[in-house]
């Protein structure tokens, strides 16, 4: 096979490139076909703002809440090198699994746990009348589910490629346990952290097949943005591109912030 | 500070490793602990700044250190690769301990201003660890560990990082501020120039026990072992 000084044989340019086409091209068709003329006036109707804002306050929320549990996650997973083999693994995998589960069956799942009749809603409901399907807060729990991995896994990554020797040398300094992890620890893995985060909020911001199993579609309390596009493709397809083309924005901004960040430690920048 | 002797005796085993060592270093002593790679010596300072678990007892005076956490023994260190927290400045560096030691404001600006003038430093104040040279990291890394009074101070090869151009101002400085240091000193080294500029007395380590304890002059006349006698030659290993 013939290559050139530097070059990549074209049994792996072509196939390469089909590839990229593929992922590039969807895109394309978006942006070409996007209603430019009325953009303006349909990510301005009422319920697409209404839905816009739910998406963005639920997808904060869910990345708040995702730091708070996510961070310490992180961190015992980090620390399980020294366990035995099988809970760390079961851990990691554990962790994981929302990653490669599809989102619907995520939804069914919470469902039977937290819905009127589910393992820990039924008691939610005859103790305290709290019943979270189909509520805002079921979005928010749905995003949770679906986004804290993408957190726990960047933060670990970090949190494994730090050098441990600053929290010793912080330790000798008189430094109390969670003293050294608030000053030094999460300020060394603040990259990790931030990544983290915004991967979380671009993750709930797009969560669909949890969403609409768990929390329904109901304007204006559970119809998050994706779930509007979905709804919209059936009714007005040029509000459902509209759409799209915003949630792309969304996803093009994240994607600037975090550069070579992505996942540090897992792709070893 | 309580000043008092500190006295070491200890034994660790692990799968490949036995370490046996006991010493003691009076107030105001600089006690270097030499020996080749492996010989157990930074294992002796983990030991006794409180990373490492053993059988024995590390004593400062009356007051037993084994059995404090790191933060409780008031062991003083300075690293080898000196470990300045990357996003502090020198200042936030240096007020670290007398901080995280719940001190009051007032007082750690006051301790810190006087370290940075003590140690030549006040200019860089400001600076990251990423914008001062090995020969200042090292200094704001011992005015860093002095900030918090400690009872002992230990020293982890602290020139090896250095340039050799800047190796003996640096190690002349040290000399002086070490001198300063009124509790006991135990510097890990592999470099008899630094033994001869820094320390009092000796105790070299080979595969995990004593070799040789004593004067950094009977240095000379020590012949028991071959990395004795290269020592002895005036050899750095």
């Amino acid at each position: 096979m013939r290559r050139t000084k530097r070059g990549v044989s074209p049994v792996i340019v072509v196939p390469a490139l089909v590839g990229l086409a593929f992922l590039v091209l969807p895109l394309v068709a978006l942006v070409v076909r996007a209603p430019w003329g009325s953009i303006v006036q349909i990510v301005m109707k009422h319920e697409v703002l209404t839905s816009l804002l739910l998406s963005l306050g639920t997808a904060s929320l869910a990345t708040a809440i995702c730091l708070v549990l996510g961070v310490p996650l992180a961190v015992l997973l980090a620390r399980s090198a020294h366990w035995h083999v099988v809970p760390r693994r079961l851990l990691r995998a554990l962790i994981t699994v929302p990653l490669v589960l599809p989102p619907v069956v995520g939804g069914v799942a919470l469902l039977l746990l937290l819905g009127r009749r589910g393992i820990i809603g039924q008691w939610l409901y005859a103790w305290f009348q709290i019943t979270i399907p189909f509520t805002p807060a079921a979005v928010i729990l749905a995003q949770v589910f679906v986004a804290m991995p993408f957190l726990v896994l960047a933060v670990e990554g970090a949190l494994r490629t730090s050098d441990r020797r600053f929290e010793l040398a912080a330790a000798t300094l008189g430094a109390s346990r969670w003293h050294v992890f608030r000053r030094v620890t999460l300020p060394l893995v603040g990259p990790g952290v931030s990544a983290g985060a915004l991967l979380c909020f671009t993750r709930s911001l797009g969560e669909f097949g949890a969403t609409i199993t768990f929390a329904g579609s109901f304007p204006g309390t559970t119809q998050t943005l994706p779930v509007t596009t979905y709804l919209e493709l059936q009714r007005d397809p040029d509000a459902a591109i509209a759409l799209s083309l915003l949630l792309l924005a969304v996803a093009v901004v994240v994607l600037v912030g975090l550069r070579d960040r992505w996942l540090p430690g897992v792709t070893g920048s | 500070m309580t000043t008092g002797e500190l006295d070491v005796d200890f034994r660790l085993v692990r799968p490949g490793f036995d370490l046996t060592v006991g010493f003691a270093v009076g107030p105001g002593r600089v006690l270097a602990l030499l020996g080749p790679n492996g010989a157990g010596k930074s294992t002796t300072l983990s030991c006794i700044v409180g990373a490492t678990e053993f059988v024995g007892h590390v004593r400062v005076g009356e007051r037993q250190l084994d059995g404090l956490s790191i933060d409780e023994r008031r062991v003083g260190m300075v690293f080898q690769e000196y470990l300045l927290f990357p996003h502090l400045t020198v200042e936030q560096n240096i007020a670290f301990g007398p901080r995280a030691r719940g001190g009051r404001k007032s007082e750690a600006r006051v301790t810190v201003a006087a370290l940075l003038e003590r140690f030549g430093v006040s200019d860089l104040r400001h600076r990251r660890p990423a914008q001062i040279s090995g020969g200042q990291a090292q200094r704001v890394a011992l005015a860093r560990a002095l900030a918090v009074d400690p009872d002992v101070l230990l020293l982890d090869e602290p020139l090896a990082a250095l340039d050799a151009e800047v190796r003996e101002e640096v190690r002349a400085d040290l000399a002086l501020h070490l001198r300063a240091f009124a509790g006991p000193t135990v510097l890990v080294t592999h470099s008899i120039a630094d033994v001869r500029a820094l320390a009092s007395d000796v105790i070299v380590l080979e595969h995990g026990s004593v070799s040789y304890r004593g004067t950094v002059a009977g240095l000379v006349n020590a012949d028991a072992t071959p990395y004795l006698r290269q020592l002895a030659r005036g050899e750095s290993l």
